[in-house]
């Protein structure tokens, strides 16, 4: 009996957690229809540029492997804070810092040292670059009750204009927006591994971010420190009844989630560039509240989620020549706001349908 | 005559942050919170850059950019409204949705992916950066008064109360037979309209759009909001204080012992300072997000 | 009517015209029965007293009048009309009001804006705000509900925010005012002003129906009472022809005694130590109003005691509670586990030093919903199922297991959410962590409420034998019947004090009832 009803609610929640992305999906691929008539294009030929360009060569591959690395890394940020039961906006400035904090580090190292002996620095200064806006923002809500969705914005525009500011005045090389290039920890191209992704910008830090993923899935569902968090979550009074300091998870989950964000800053600086550019996070924080949302705030989901928004964007460039490629960002924002309404009402449609359909829900 | 000057830049800049966060104001006191007026502003230029190209009238572009706004001010009442959306997160993606279409139908109508060809404005002569100047355009005296009928409508009419109880305590106001959901749809449609109309005077002020050209207003409108304290002479006062310390920047620019980015930061900052009560405490509406009830 | 006991109500032929008339009201919410076969006659003009213990159905059957649930079966007439079902709109065109227990004022807003929301008077379109203080001004001068209109709601005091809730019914036109539980929250000056109020608003031929549970209130104020129990009226009596003692009595009922009571007169246990091993002194708690919620209350239990402390709801229970496990602050005194003094330690320390604790709402605090029975039974035991900072898995697992069967919850599937269970499996779920541990001190805060007559036996049952075992217990219970079968002493919170400490010998229901109600013994 307890296995029959263990993989009755495996089906159940994979149900609810699949049946909205889709649905959202759905709705996506119709506004996008509607939008490539209105430009005069043939919707199957778009749709089949976009894969093609995407999953149809390993170039295309590697473009889609290195955004949805980003993706990955700002999507668990966002994820670990919703966990908490607080909506970190801030991914954006946090990705930031944590590539400003990798760059900057990357100047000052002595050349030529081995990049897997340098990278554990490189991992921490980027996470304390993130954390330490992300866990402002927690300090903020716990001591002194101010909103988290209200600061991570304000601070976004703080920390943005802030690094602006450091790296035009300090660290820039004249007549460019970026730093010096990392004399040391660079870290190689996926093609060194597989040559035919030549070209693309995929790396090394793929294997982190799976790294990261794991280290996070062991963290919310194996940890004691986990158990807290999502409890808090939960219910926060229940939390407080079993002992946890409710405002002290709070500053620590943002902590982590905005170091978590931070460390995804090492797939440009450390992977893709080899330095700092102002305003290489461009976006990629904001997708991350998508790819929590449609990832369910799992971290497997999430990786699986960062993949869809990689492809989406990606996708944008391989249809370009047909339609304009803002068609995609379109297509983004209809799946994040299909997704979000269509939630509460799928699984209430599911519920109801589950109860008709057996004696026990 | 540097004073003067120095005025009417002020002015001019403090605009879209005064049609922004006048509608802002309406949405958030009627417990929605504002994160979608970048959305609505950059919705209302493009539409008002649109309509006045073709129609060769600003005015006719204003009503464009008006609609342009409220329409997506439905939307997210649709979203978070009627199906009872997070609001945070329907909000961000107004913005980005707002984002991609402008770029997908300036490139559809304008065949460009930065701007849109010149339109037609209301400014008159670009004689002189007096205050006489600013005086001929409609849309200064319309930015001017927006603030001023936000405040009138919230504190003098029985739609106003209504407004201000159903942000504050949907169940009380349910409780006397108040429409909690009717209420908070037109205050959301109002604030997309007047924030599109913010959108419109970017767009015709500089007689163009281009591409994500709101850079942020709608944000420091938001943020001027929490620093005003959700009450609009106080928010009114918060956007031209923005503005000024922004006008001040650009006059100094070089000159100055503090780097533009610094002043930049001064609205957010002082929004953080306000949210966490160093000087007495924002206090947003109780009911500010909280649809599902 | 139905007088299960013989008392015959005195119906009120030729009196003055009945201003409500309920008959054979019943009303179901789910499997709970909360009026059955109802009824309640209130003339014109007349403080009309509505008594009963928690969960009698008043509040249900004052609802139902006031148009906020149609009944499922009865009648109702208002001045003479048929009003079966009625909509809330039409209660109040019709002149009936409700002043509600927690008050549905905006904070935010004016006196004056709060009275005539939803009804505004305009001028021209616009708010005529001085219109609308002038009105309530001159209400609260007809009166007596004197409030200054154009302060904000958010500055009274309680007692003035009530008067703004009456003036908010008077202002829509009641003349058929219900007033549910007003005095609970007032100090005794406001409550006195209240009744000055009220006989005022009576003998200008106003009628109220007054739903309490205070029988001092009932003699004070009321021309007729009507009592009911466990849905239904038991009587109908002028005051002036009853006694607080009789009230009680038809209150509090005597046929309700649970099975096995009779064995659980307390036998005394060998107590190996007399030292107290829960120790209050003179504690106080201030709540979010900043008056007293506890009020400098002391007292100790023994190893092998359970103190019961009754009380109708509302009186500090909760906050004594809170207070003792550690989620609330105390404002003065002491608390101490076996002569430690654990006032200003946290939830989890208190627990290490022995300390269990069940808390009254399981769906708020005792469990997390989400969580499987697996990880809620270890729910504030978190720290002793980890090792070098993961949950050890097999651990719980097996705790799970154990606690399952020793506890008899269903489904016995560790991974099932607590969310999916009955209230008394997830009950359950609760008193297997408190008390399938180490424990020497139990606060059990309303361990039964809402839960199956089965699952309350067995609940029983382990409070018994944890007493037998030397636990010192904190039994906090609304279920006046549930304190008398388990302590071997009893005490009555009243105000936020102990207006009393009995042996079990000496606490009879009506002795309870009178503490409890205010009715004899004012403080401690």
């Amino acid at each position: 009996m307890s296995a029959s009803a263990g993989a009755r609610r495996w089906r159940a929640q994979l149900e609810e957690a699949v049946l909205p992305a889709v649905v959202a999906l759905l709705i996506a691929a119709l506004v996008g229809d509607v939008l490539i008539i209105v430009y005069g294009q043939s919707p199957g030929e778009v749709y089949r540029a976009l894969l093609e360009g995407t999953w149809g060569n390993a170039y295309g591959l590697g473009q889609v492997l290195y955004k949805t690395t980003t993706l990955t890394f700002t999507g668990l940020s966002v994820a670990i804070g919703l966990r908490a039961g607080l909506f970190n906006i801030g991914a954006e400035s946090q990705l930031a810092a944590g590539g400003f904090a990798a760059g900057v580090l990357g100047t000052l190292l002595p050349p030529g040292l081995p990049a897997l002996l340098v990278l554990p620095l490189f991992i921490v200064a980027a996470a304390i670059g993130g954390g330490a806006v992300g866990g402002a923002a927690g300090v903020l809500k716990s001591k002194w009750g101010a909103h988290e969705v209200i600061t991570t914005i304000m601070l976004n525009f703080i920390v943005l204009a802030l690094l602006n500011y450091l790296t035009v005045a300090h660290f820039k090389v004249f007549d460019t927006l970026h730093t010096a290039d990392v004399r040391s920890g660079a870290l190689p191209r996926l093609s060194a591994l597989i040559p035919p992704f030549h070209g693309s910008a995929a790396n090394m830090v793929l294997f982190l971010a799976l790294a990261v993923v794991a280290v996070a899935w062991w963290y919310l569902f194996r940890s004691r420190a986990g158990y807290e968090l999502r409890a808090v979550g939960l219910q926060p009074g229940a939390a407080e009844y079993g002992g946890v300091n409710v405002p002290g998870v709070w500053w620590r989950a943002m902590l982590i989630s905005g170091a978590v964000a931070g460390i995804g800053g090492l797939n440009f600086v450390l992977g893709y560039k080899h330095y700092y550019e102002d305003g290489f996070s461009t976006g990629a924080g904001f997708l991350g509240i998508a790819v929590a949302l449609v990832g369910r705030n799992n971290p497997v989901g999430v990786v699986l989620a960062a993949l869809l928004f990689g492809t989406l964007s990606q996708g944008g460039l391989a249809v370009n020549a047909l339609v304009p490629k803002q068609m995609v960002d379109v297509l983004q924002a209809v799946v994040i706001i299909a997704v979000v309404t269509s939630v509460p009402e799928v699984r209430r449609v599911l519920r109801s349908a589950r109860r008709r359909g057996g004696p026990e829900a | 005559m540097m004073f003067l000057a120095f005025l009417s830049q002020t002015i001019r800049i403090a605009m879209p942050y005064l049609f922004a966060s006048a509608g802002g104001v309406l949405s958030e006191r009627s417990g929605l919170i504002g994160l979608g007026l970048e959305g609505y502003m950059l919705s209302g230029a493009f539409c008002a850059a649109l309509g006045s190209y073709y129609s060769h009238s600003p005015w006719i572009g204003l009503a464009a950019g008006l609609a342009g706004g409220t329409v997506f001010a439905a939307l997210y009442g649709l979203c978070s409204v009627r199906y009872k959306g997070d609001q945070v997160v329907v909000g961000v993606a107004i913005n980005l949705l707002a984002v991609g279409i402008t770029r997908f139908f300036l490139r559809f109508a304008f065949g460009s992916s930065s701007n849109s060809p010149r339109v037609p404005g209301f400014s008159v002569a670009e004689t002189g950066s007096g205050l006489l100047a600013l005086a001929h355009d409609p849309m200064i005296w319309m930015g001017a008064l927006a603030m001023p009928v936000v405040g009138w409508v919230l504190y003098r009419t029985p739609f106003g109360l209504r407004v201000r109880a159903v942000g504050e305590h949907p169940g009380a106001a349910l409780s006397v037979g108040i429409p909690v959901a009717r209420v908070r749809w037109l205050a959301v449609l109002l604030s997309g309209a007047i924030a599109g109309m913010g959108g419109a005077y970017l767009a015709l002020d500089q007689h163009q759009f281009t591409d994500q050209m709101t850079a942020g207003r709608g944000f420091i409108a938001l943020a001027a909001i929490i620093f005003g304290r959700w009450d609009p002479p106080r928010v009114g006062l918060a956007c031209l204080l923005f503005a000024a310390a922004e006008t001040f920047q650009i006059r100094l620019q070089g000159a100055s012992a503090v780097p533009a980015q610094f002043v930049e930061m001064i609205p957010y900052v002082l929004t953080i300072v306000a949210l966490a009560g160093v000087v007495g405490r924002a206090v947003p509406p109780a009911a500010l997000g909280k649809t599902d009830e | 009517m139905t007088a299960p006991d013989g008392t015959t109500p005195p119906t009120p032929d030729g009196a003055p015209p009945l201003a409500v008339s309920l008959r054979g009201i019943d009303m179901s919410f789910g499997p709970v029965r909360a009026n059955r076969g109802a009824s309640l006659d209130v003339a014109r003009g007349e403080i009309h007293a509505l008594v009963g213990e928690n969960g009698a159905g008043k509040s249900t059957l004052m609802r139902v009048l006031s148009g906020m649930y149609a009944p499922d079966a009865g009648t109702m007439t208002v001045n003479g009309r048929d009003v079966t079902g009625w909509s809330t709109a039409q209660a109040i065109d019709a002149g009936v009001g409700m002043v509600h227990q927690h008050f549905m004022l905006v904070p935010t807003l004016t006196v004056a804006e709060n009275v005539v929301l939803g009804r505004e008077i305009t001028a021209a379109g616009r708010l005529d705000r001085r219109g609308a203080e002038r009105a309530v001004a001159e209400l609260g001068e007809r009166t007596g509900l004197v409030v200054a209109p154009g302060r904000l709601v958010s500055e009274l005091s309680v007692g003035e925010a009530q008067r703004v809730e009456i003036l908010k019914t008077l202002y829509r036109g009641a003349r058929i005012l219900i007033l549910d539980e007003p005095t609970a929250v007032l100090s005794p000056p406001e409550v006195d002003e209240l009744w000055r109020v009220l006989t005022h608003m009576r003998d200008t031929g106003d009628t109220i129906i007054l739903i309490t549970h205070k029988l001092d209130e009932v003699m004070a104020v009321s021309n007729t009472v009507t009592v009911m129990r466990r849905g239904a009226t038991v009587g109908r009596v002028a005051t002036r022809d009853t006694s607080p003692a009789e009230l009680a009595r038809l209150m509090v009922g005597r046929d309700v005694v649970l099975a096995g009571d009779a064995a659980a007169a307390p036998q005394h246990s060998i107590r190996a130590e007399r030292r107290a091993a829960l120790d209050v002194r003179e504690l106080t708690v201030a709540d979010a109003r900043k008056t007293h919620a506890v009020d400098g209350v002391s007292f100790a239990v023994e190893p092998g005691e359970i103190l019961g402390i009754a009380g109708v709801e509302g009186n500090g229970q909760t906050e004594l509670v809170e207070a003792l496990a550690g989620l609330r602050e105390v404002s003065a005194g002491a608390v101490l586990l076996h002569g430690r003094d654990v006032t200003r330690q946290s939830v989890r320390a208190r627990g290490d030093a022995g300390l269990s604790h069940i808390p009254e709402d399981r769906q708020l605090r005792g469990l997390v919903l989400d969580y499987s029975i697996a990880d809620n039974l270890i729910l504030g035991q978190q720290h002793r199922f980890s090792r070098r900072g993961a949950v050890d898995a097999a651990h719980v697992l097996e705790n799970a297991r154990r606690q399952i069967e020793r506890f008899d919850i269903r489904p016995a599937d560790p991974a099932a959410p607590a969310r999916a269970l009955s209230g008394g499996n997830q009950q359950k779920i609760v008193i297997a962590r408190e008390m399938g541990r180490d424990f020497t001190v139990l606060l059990a805060a309303q361990p039964t409420r809402g839960v199956d007559v089965g699952a309350i036996e067995f609940i029983h049952a382990q409070l018994r034998n944890a007493r037998a075992e030397g636990k010192a217990i904190l039994l906090v219970s609304a279920d006046l019947t549930e304190v008398l079968a388990l302590s071997d002493r009893v005490a009555v919170m009243y105000g936020g004090r102990f207006a009393a400490v009995l042996p079990r010998a000496e606490a009879t229901k009506e002795v309870l009832g009178a503490y409890m109600t205010g009715a004899s013994g004012r403080a401690a």
